[in-house]
């Protein structure tokens, strides 16, 4: 149940782009057809799959506040959470040159369609991202790592699939002149993202506050609450 | 201008406008619109950008003639997480509750496509003085965006500029809430941020129609 609820709620409610808005620069670079955006979202789902689960055993075992422990008693008061993103994107950099080669060797087919795309990974913000929100929401076991992952992989996949297929549409559209390109993918997202908002509810049951640690989702409760207020004011 | 020749001025003035980072290059997008919800943290983050890309870009124009090719990447992402890494502490040891406000941003500059794209385009080719003014150019291209949509968003979501209640208290009804003026409260949310930067990018492209796609 608990998997079942990470994976529904990285997929719809924490979705890599339209809420937190992570891995856009690809996602507008590569998303004019549908073909490329579907090897790019493949790939991204396959690196996500391996770095996140990396960087959970890197920051249990190494990084976190008394994670040495298992080293020795003296070395259980050291706190090198400072290092992490060195350290992340360290083994974010080395696994996508990793895979490169892996892929190459075994799979040459695979790496026609991916392999293109896997340089342009380690610099895609949605793959640190991930590592980062897996250390500041606290997941807790290797087997979750490995799902939040993947399903938020999936999350961007399908965001970069919507946009370009939309995009490959909007081309017989007659669209603004000033807008073309660049200027209306943004607005479509904007729109995308406020459908993607409605999606808030699934797993609370509707009205009922859920308890989140997640800044960004207090962060919208916390203004909704004082719209609320505002409102309340003002009758 | 005995220290800034016409070149370099233009290195700099260039991407404020015609070649913006954000509205034409199309780099750093996600950091620009997920902490412009107020004016603060736009200008935080402007200044934390500037420090990295203006550092890193001398660093990488210093080493440009050693770093291997092939691991390039790799040694360009060890200099900027060692950059951010900086302004982490500095951020966590002076501005505690904004390194909150921007919480996992701060990290995310590491992979903002404005750094690693200026280092690929410009500072692996040039010397460091050009490449310096390169990354405050650039950073300053960026800056300018963040700062547009954080002041709208701001004041048009809560009706403040940096804290300060420059339209009058909502729940008291002074200055323009007496006449019946409401705080826009989705200005606030996500996907405003690009419906905003979507409107900058059709003015600007309106004004210089050089600029529009096919």
């Amino acid at each position: 149940m608990e998997h079942l609820e990470l994976f529904f709620k990285s997929i719809f409610i924490d979705n890599m782009v339209f809420a937190t808005f992570l891995g856009m620069c690809s996602y507008l670079a590569v998303s004019k057809k549908v073909s490329t955006a579907v090897g790019l979202g493949a790939a991204v789902i396959f690196v996500m799959a391996i770095t996140v689960p990396l960087n959970w055993l890197l920051d249990t075992y190494i990084l976190q506040d008394g994670a040495l422990a298992w080293l020795g008693e003296e070395y259980a008061s050291y706190d090198l959470s400072f290092l992490s993103f060195i350290m992340f994107i360290a083994t974010i950099a080395t696994m996508v040159q990793l895979v490169e080669i892996v892929v190459e060797k075994f799979s040459p087919a695979l790496y026609n369609s991916l392999g293109i795309f896997l340089p342009l990974i380690a610099v895609n913000c949605a793959i640190l991202g991930g590592s980062l929100f897996m250390q500041s929401r606290e997941i807790e076991t290797l087997g979750l790592a490995f799902n939040y992952g993947i399903s938020s992989g999936i999350g961007w996949f399908l965001a970069i699939l919507a946009i370009a297929a939309i995009r490959e549409k909007i081309r017989y559209s007659n669209v603004p002149p000033a807008l073309r390109g660049l200027g209306i993918t943004f607005i479509i997202t904007g729109l995308m993202a406020i459908g993607f908002m409605s999606f808030g509810g699934m797993l609370t049951g509707g009205d009922e506050e859920e308890k989140k640690p997640e800044m960004i989702i207090e962060a919208i409760n916390t203004q909704e609450k004082e719209l609320a207020n505002t409102i309340k004011g003002t009758k | 201008m005995g220290l800034l020749s016409k070149k370099d001025t233009k290195l700099i003035t260039d991407p404020l406008a015609d070649n913006n980072p954000i509205t034409i290059q199309v780099l750093g997008i996600c950091s620009a619109l997920a902490i412009t919800a107020e004016l603060e943290a736009s200008i935080v983050m402007s200044i934390a950008v500037l420090f990295v890309l203006g550092v890193g870009n001398v660093v990488i124009s210093l080493m440009r003639n050693i770093i291997p090719s092939k691991i390039r990447i790799i040694v360009q992402l060890i200099v900027v997480a060692t950059l951010v890494i900086i302004v982490d502490l500095v951020l966590k040891a002076f501005a505690y509750e904004l390194s909150k406000t921007l919480s996992v941003f701060v990290g995310l500059i590491i992979t903002n496509c404005i750094i690693m794209g200026r280092f690929e385009a410009f500072a692996l080719a040039n010397g460091p003085w050009k490449s310096f003014l390169d990354g405050i150019g650039n950073s300053l291209g960026y800056a300018v965006i963040l700062i547009i949509v954080g002041f709208f968003r701001e004041l048009l979501g809560s009706g403040t500029l940096l804290g300060y209640q420059v339209l009058g208290d909502a729940i008291e009804k002074t200055g323009v809430y007496h006449y019946g003026y409401e705080n826009n409260g989705f200005m606030l949310l996500a996907p405003m941020a690009l419906i905003t930067v979507g409107l900058i990018i059709w003015v600007q492209r309106s004004r210089n129609t050089e600029l529009v796609e096919d």
